[in-house]
C-alpha cells in the first residue's frame, strides 16, 4: 500500500457533513475495511465535523472546516479542525453525557473514541480545535503480504 | 419522510441519513403534531434509514422527553442492524420500545387507553 493523503476543505454547512461522510465511505472501501468498520468511520467523520459546525462556529456559516485523510501501511489518520471558539476544558468535554446544549446528548466524542483506536482533541479557546483519530488498517490478518 | 396520524397517533416512516442537516426537520414535524393535533404516541419506523449519528438520536430522545410529561410515547419499529447498534451505544433502547413491526407497535399499549 502506497501512502496517501487526502485534505477537505468545505463550509460550515449541515449539507456538507454527508459529504465527509461519503469522502470517508469511499476512503474507507478503498482500503478493504469490513462495511462495519466503515459504519463505524462514518459515524466518527459526522460527530466530529457536526461539532465544529455546531459547537466550533455555533452553528454560522462563512467558515471553513477541514477534514485531512493520511494513509500509510498500517493506519488511516482523520484529522477535523476548524478556527472556532474552541473548548475550555477538553477533559470535562469528553465526559459521557456532557454538553453544553441542553437538547444535545453529549455522545459525539463518546462515539469517536469507542470507534477509532486513537481520539486526540487539542483545542485554544478563541483559537479553534483539532481532533485527530486513527484507526489501524489490520490488512495483516485478511491479506497475505505483499 | 412519510406521513400518517390516527387517534393521536403519529406514524413517520423515516429515510435517508439522521443527522445535524435532517435532525431540526424531523424535531420540527414531530413537535408540530404533538402541539397541534394534540399527538401523544409517536410512532417511527426507521427501515429506510440509512444512517444516524448523535445528532439524530439527540431529536428522538428530545421527543420522548417532551411527550412522557403529557402522557404520551414514542415507539420505533423496523430498526436495520447497522442503526440499532449506534442506538444501541447510545443506551436509547433502555429507554424507549422497539418493535419489530408497526402493527405490534400500535397493538402494544392499546388495551391500556
Ligand atoms: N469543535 C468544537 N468546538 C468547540 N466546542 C466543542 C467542539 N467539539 C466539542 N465541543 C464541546 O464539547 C462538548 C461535547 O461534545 P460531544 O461529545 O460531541 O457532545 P454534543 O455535541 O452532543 O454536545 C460540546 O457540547 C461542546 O461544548
Ligand atoms: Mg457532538
Amino acid at each position: 500500500m502506497k501512502e496517501n493523503q487526502l485534505t477537505l476543505s468545505f463550509s460550515s454547512l449541515a449539507e456538507n457533513v454527508g459529504i465527509a461522510r461519503m469522502l470517508i465511505a469511499s476512503v474507507g472501501a478503498q482500503l478493504d475495511f469490513p462495511i462495519n468498520d466503515i459504519e463505524e468511520l462514518k459515524v466518527a467523520v459526522s460527530e466530529a465535523v457536526s461539532n465544529a459546525i455546531i459547537h466550533g462556529y455555533r452553528g454560522r456559516s462563512g467558515h471553513v472546516v477541514l477534514m485531512e485523510l493520511e494513509i500509510d501501511d498500517d493506519a488511516l489518520k482523520i484529522t477535523v479542525s476548524d478556527e472556532g471558539c474552541g473548548i475550555p476544558d477538553v477533559e470535562q468535554a469528553m465526559q459521557p453525557a456532557y454538553s453544553t446544549d441542553p437538547e444535545r446528548m453529549g455522545l459525539g466524542f463518546v462515539f469517536m473514541q469507542s470507534f477509532m483506536d486513537e481520539l486526540n482533541v487539542d483545542s485554544t479557546v478563541n483559537k479553534g480545535t483539532t481532533v485527530s483519530m486513527v484507526k489501524q488498517l489490520n490488512r495483516s490478518a485478511s491479506s497475505p503480504s505483499s | 419522510m412519510e406521513k400518517n396520524i390516527e387517534r393521536q397517533t403519529l406514524l413517520l416512516r423515516l429515510d435517508g441519513d439522521l443527522d445535524m442537516k435532517t435532525a431540526e426537520t424531523l424535531r420540527q414535524a414531530i413537535d408540530n403534531e404533538i402541539e397541534r393535533r394534540k399527538v401523544r404516541t409517536v410512532i417511527l419506523n426507521l427501515e429506510k434509514v440509512q444512517f444516524i449519528d448523535s445528532s439524530g438520536l439527540g431529536v428522538i430522545l428530545g421527543r420522548y422527553k417532551k411527550l412522557v410529561p403529557l402522557g404520551g410515547k414514542i415507539k420505533i419499529t423496523n430498526v436495520p442492524a447497522h442503526v440499532f447498534k449506534i442506538m444501541e451505544l447510545s443506551g436509547l433502547p433502555k429507554i424507549i420500545d422497539f418493535y419489530q413491526t408497526e402493527a405490534a407497535a400500535r397493538e402494544e399499549g392499546r388495551g391500556a387507553q
